[in-house]
């Protein structure tokens, strides 16, 4: 599952390199391209439009001039589809008012995930510092007001709900407002909405009439990333019916590419705001658009794992670590605690996912179990001495019996370990005295044997020349403030 | 003809909706050229089929009918026959209509017990509710067990349901362990000679080991309570879904071992074409079909109403 457009690129453009290059097989390869994003799930029409403004770039002069063509071109491809995603200035901001209380509402198909992501967006919000509140507005499925309830207990942020059988969606998200003013204090008032198909008319009439009724300054819509081709006609119908500010892409936990992603944002303009990335109230982050394109290029996740990496590796068992690697000296102690460390980040499973060139290990560690792999090596090491800890070559046959039944493994299991922390231990010291990016990049030019890097490709773009891409960007740019402004004015001549 | 008709109902709610199809795509007397059969590679890639099905089926028109004069009826025959055959895989899998319940497999003797699994927001513990009311209308007693202890309000949800049904229904607090939730729902419909005892799960990605290993250890308690049951370990697919369908039907598969597959959702205008790429895969039969959100609204899965409605926009 997880090389995808990866290997898609890579085998198309391999091909390149290998022979004469030609504007025919630029075309042939960015075609595998194409492929390449329809398996993941990007819209057929958003494809074929994406490679052929990509095409016209890399038949270019440059491409066909510069040493490494194919990593130019992966560089053209990954920069566009940033730039197609939200480009450096992407908006994440709800734009909350100054005074008075900002509504929220959110939007989607039923099971998108609305609801766990009022709750989400609630718990963030109240841990800036704003308070928020809950309006339960889904009369429709079962227990829906129960479970908004449930999260608004469990964050402590207050739910206003009515009896359904007395009440309508308009109704409730009306007087919620009122509630909301009158509460002095509310800042966001959240709007958790029924899910529903954009083809139903009557319920997409009920939206727009909340939407007329409450002005929402926000209209979100939530949108599951494992959608396939069908996310187009959803998104543009939601949009047509209430000019979306922004879209929150939902589930981005699983191993799913995300192309509806790109889809979404082609078809509404709007900005993806925000990604879920799991069931818990927590697992809410600002949308990255060149993290996005990263993974439906199957690149991986590295700006993620740096910096979730930053915040949990405690610090001081980093500095000690650090110090050990620049002396040389590597020990299974060590290794136990980074092994701790790595734990408290999550499971490994994710983490592998992030860096880029090991998805593939990833897959071929799907039958194993990593986390539980990783209390085996802790009850391993557990299980050796201080001497052995420090100078694992002593470690033999009968010191490996041993250690295999203190920690209830197979002697082979002990093997593995030894073998394992012997090529770790020579890595760290290749990378003693790097810093965490740099050791992260040092981990990704291996996992990828020295192929490419389309980061260091942009940067090296960005010295030859001040003008191409970075113009890119501003007529980008430009043309999404001049969308904002005509969408401001329409709204207010509506009002 | 029940899904075809109940998809036209659906659609023609809707007063924006153009119904095109296939079939207008060539009109007879034109030449099956390459920039005619882009047009065709579009419909079937926005089925979600993927890629590699399109292809073979693109292929197979390039090479019956390339570069001739098309003939309508010999182009949508040899589309039909491709896609029936890789929908039916090995041995056709074709259930009857008029008995709903034809897709499952009962137990001789003890209750039979039905697993439903998915991944979050799909539409299970809405299909559960439905294929409870199947079983109700031919004459099959039945129990929910409300083994989704994970998600806020999922037990009042089941419980909601069992309440419109007038059905018992087994439940443990929020945050029991879902093994224990379905033994004793397996265990009640035993000594209380309940037919059909039907295990909602909570939604899980694929991706999560632990929760996948978790279903696992749902199905092997079922077993001990209730010998060679769950029989029916269902998987329920949303028809928005992509090609990541793929991978969640053989992950659930490698975790329970599916005997099938509801597709839900297919009311709207997503066609779950990736189906066919999962019967191609790993041979999974689609069982049923989700087409809204009421309790009757679940149907027999019917191959060829299916590959009718995959070109209907
Ligand atoms: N239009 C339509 N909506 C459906 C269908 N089946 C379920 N739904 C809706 O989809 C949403 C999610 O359904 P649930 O049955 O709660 O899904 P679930 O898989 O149990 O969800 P979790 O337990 O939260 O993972 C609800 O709003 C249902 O009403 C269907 O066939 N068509
Ligand atoms: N894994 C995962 N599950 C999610 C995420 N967001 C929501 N869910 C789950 O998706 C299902 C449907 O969510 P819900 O909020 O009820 O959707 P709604 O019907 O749109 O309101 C629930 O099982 C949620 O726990 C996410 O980011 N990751
Ligand atoms: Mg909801
Ligand atoms: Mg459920």
């Amino acid at each position: 599952m997880f090389e995808g457009i990866s290997q898609g690129i890579r085998g198309a453009l391999s091909f390149i390199d290998r022979g004469r290059l030609t504007e025919g097989n630029i075309r042939e390869g960015l075609r595998q391209v194409r492929q390449a994003l329809l398996e993941a799930d990007v819209h057929y029409d958003v494809a074929t439009a994406f490679i052929t403004r990509v095409t016209e770039q890399a038949v270019g002069d440059r491409v066909l001039k510069s040493l490494r063509p194919s990593e130019h071109i992966i560089g053209i491809v990954y920069q566009e589809l940033a730039l197609l995603m939200g480009g450096p200035a992407n908006d994440s901001s709800l734009h909350l008012k100054r005074d008075g209380v900002t509504v929220v509402m959110m939007c989607g198909l039923q099971g998108s995930g609305k609801t766990t992501t009022c709750g989400k967006l609630a718990h963030m919000l109240r841990s800036r510092g704003v308070a928020p509140m809950l309006v339960a507005a889904d009369l429709q499925r079962p227990a829906a007001i129960e479970q908004l309830k449930i999260l608004g207990q469990q964050i402590g942020v207050p739910v206003y709900s009515e009896d359904p059988a007395q009440s309508s969606p308009v109704r409730v998200c009306r007087n919620a407002l009122k509630e909301a003013k009158k509460a002095g204090d509310i800042r966001v008032l959240i709007l958790d909405t029924a899910g529903r198909l954009h083809v139903d008319d009557a319920l997409m009439r009920e939206l727009i009439e909340i939407d007329n009724r409450c002005q929402p300054d926000q209209a979100l819509l939530v949108c599951d990333a494992m959608t396939g081709q069908d996310a187009v006609n959803s998104a543009r119908a939601f949009n047509e019916a209430l000019e979306l500010d922004g879209v929150i892409l939902t589930k981005l936990d699983g191993d799913t590419r995300g192309g509806a992603a790109l889809s979404v944002k082609a078809v509404t303009g709007v900005p993806i705001k925000f990604v879920g990335v799991g069931e818990q109230i927590d697992k809410l982050q600002e949308f990255h658009p060149e993290r996005m394109a990263d993974r439906i290029l199957g690149m991986g996740d590295i700006r993620t794992l740096v910096e979730d990496a930053q915040r949990k590796f405690d610090e001081d068992e980093m500095r000690r670590a650090q110090e050990q690697l620049e002396k040389g000296e590597f020990t299974l102690d060590d290794f136990q605690k980074q092994m701790r460390q790595i734990k408290k980040l999550g499971s490994m499973g994710e983490i592998m996912k992030m860096i880029p060139g090991l998805g593939a290990v990833a897959e071929k560690m799907a039958d194993m179990n990593p986390d539980q792999d990783l209390r085996q090596i802790d009850g391993m090491i557990g299980s050796m001495t201080a001497e052995e800890r420090r100078n694992p070559r002593i470690i033999d046959r009968s010191r490996r019996n041993r250690i295999a039944q203190g920690s209830g493994t197979d002697p082979a299991d002990v093997h593995k370990l030894l073998k394992d922390f012997d090529a770790m231990s020579g890595m760290m010291q290749k990378m003693a005295g790097m810093n965490m990016r740099q050791r992260m990049q040092a981990v990704k030019g291996m996992a990828e044997g020295g192929m490419l890097d389309p980061g260091a490709q942009l940067r090296k773009e960005k010295q030859r020349s001040k003008r191409g891409p970075m113009d890119v960007v501003k007529v980008r740019e430009d043309r999404k403030k001049k969308r904002k402004e005509a969408k401001k004015q329409r709204k207010k001549n509506r009002r | 003809m029940a899904l075809f008709d109940k998809l036209k109902g659906a659609l023609s709610k809707t007063k924006t909706l153009l119904r095109t199809d296939v079939r207008d795509l060539f009109r007879s007397g034109e030449i099956l050229d390459e920039s005619r059969l882009a047009v065709f590679e579009k419909a079937l890639i926005e089925s979600d089929m993927g890629v590699a099905a399109a292809d073979s089926i693109i292929s197979e028109l390039r090479e019956q009918h390339g570069g001739r004069t098309v003939q309508i009826d010999a182009v949508w025959g040899t589309v039909k026959t491709q896609l029936r055959a890789l929908l039916a895989g090995e041995g056709e899998a074709r259930f009857d209509a008029a008995d709903p319940l034809s897709p499952l497999q009962m137990a001789a003797g003890g209750p039979t017990v039905i697993l439903v699994a998915g991944v979050n927001g799909v539409g299970k513990t809405t299909s559960i509710a439905k294929l409870a009311h199947f079983l109700q209308k031919n004459g099959r007693s039945v129990l929910l067990a409300a083994g989704d202890t994970f998600r806020a309000a999922a037990v009042e949800q089941l419980t909601l349901w069992s309440q419109r049904l007038g059905c018992e229904i087994v439940t443990k607090p929020q945050g029991s362990d879902p093994a224990s939730v379905a033994y004793a729902g397996c265990e009640r419909a035993a000594e209380a000679g309940i037919d059909c005892c039907i295990v909602d799960t909570a939604g899980r990605l694929q991706t999560h080991k632990n929760l996948m290993e978790e279903l696992g250890k749902i199905r092997r308690v079922i077993e001990k309570r209730v010998p060679g049951a769950p029989q029916e370990r269902l998987l329920v697919l949303d028809a928005t879904t992509g090609q990541n369908g793929i991978s969640q039907a053989s992950s659930f598969s490698e975790a329970i071992d599916c005997t099938g597959i509801i597709l839900a959702k297919l009311d709207g205008t997503a066609k779950g074409g990736v189906v066919v790429a999962i019967r191609q895969k790993m041979g999974m039969p689609v069982k049923y079909v989700g087409v809204g959100e009421k309790i009757d609204d679940l149907q027999v899965f019917d191959p060829d109403d299916f590959v009718e409605a995959l070109f209907t926009t």
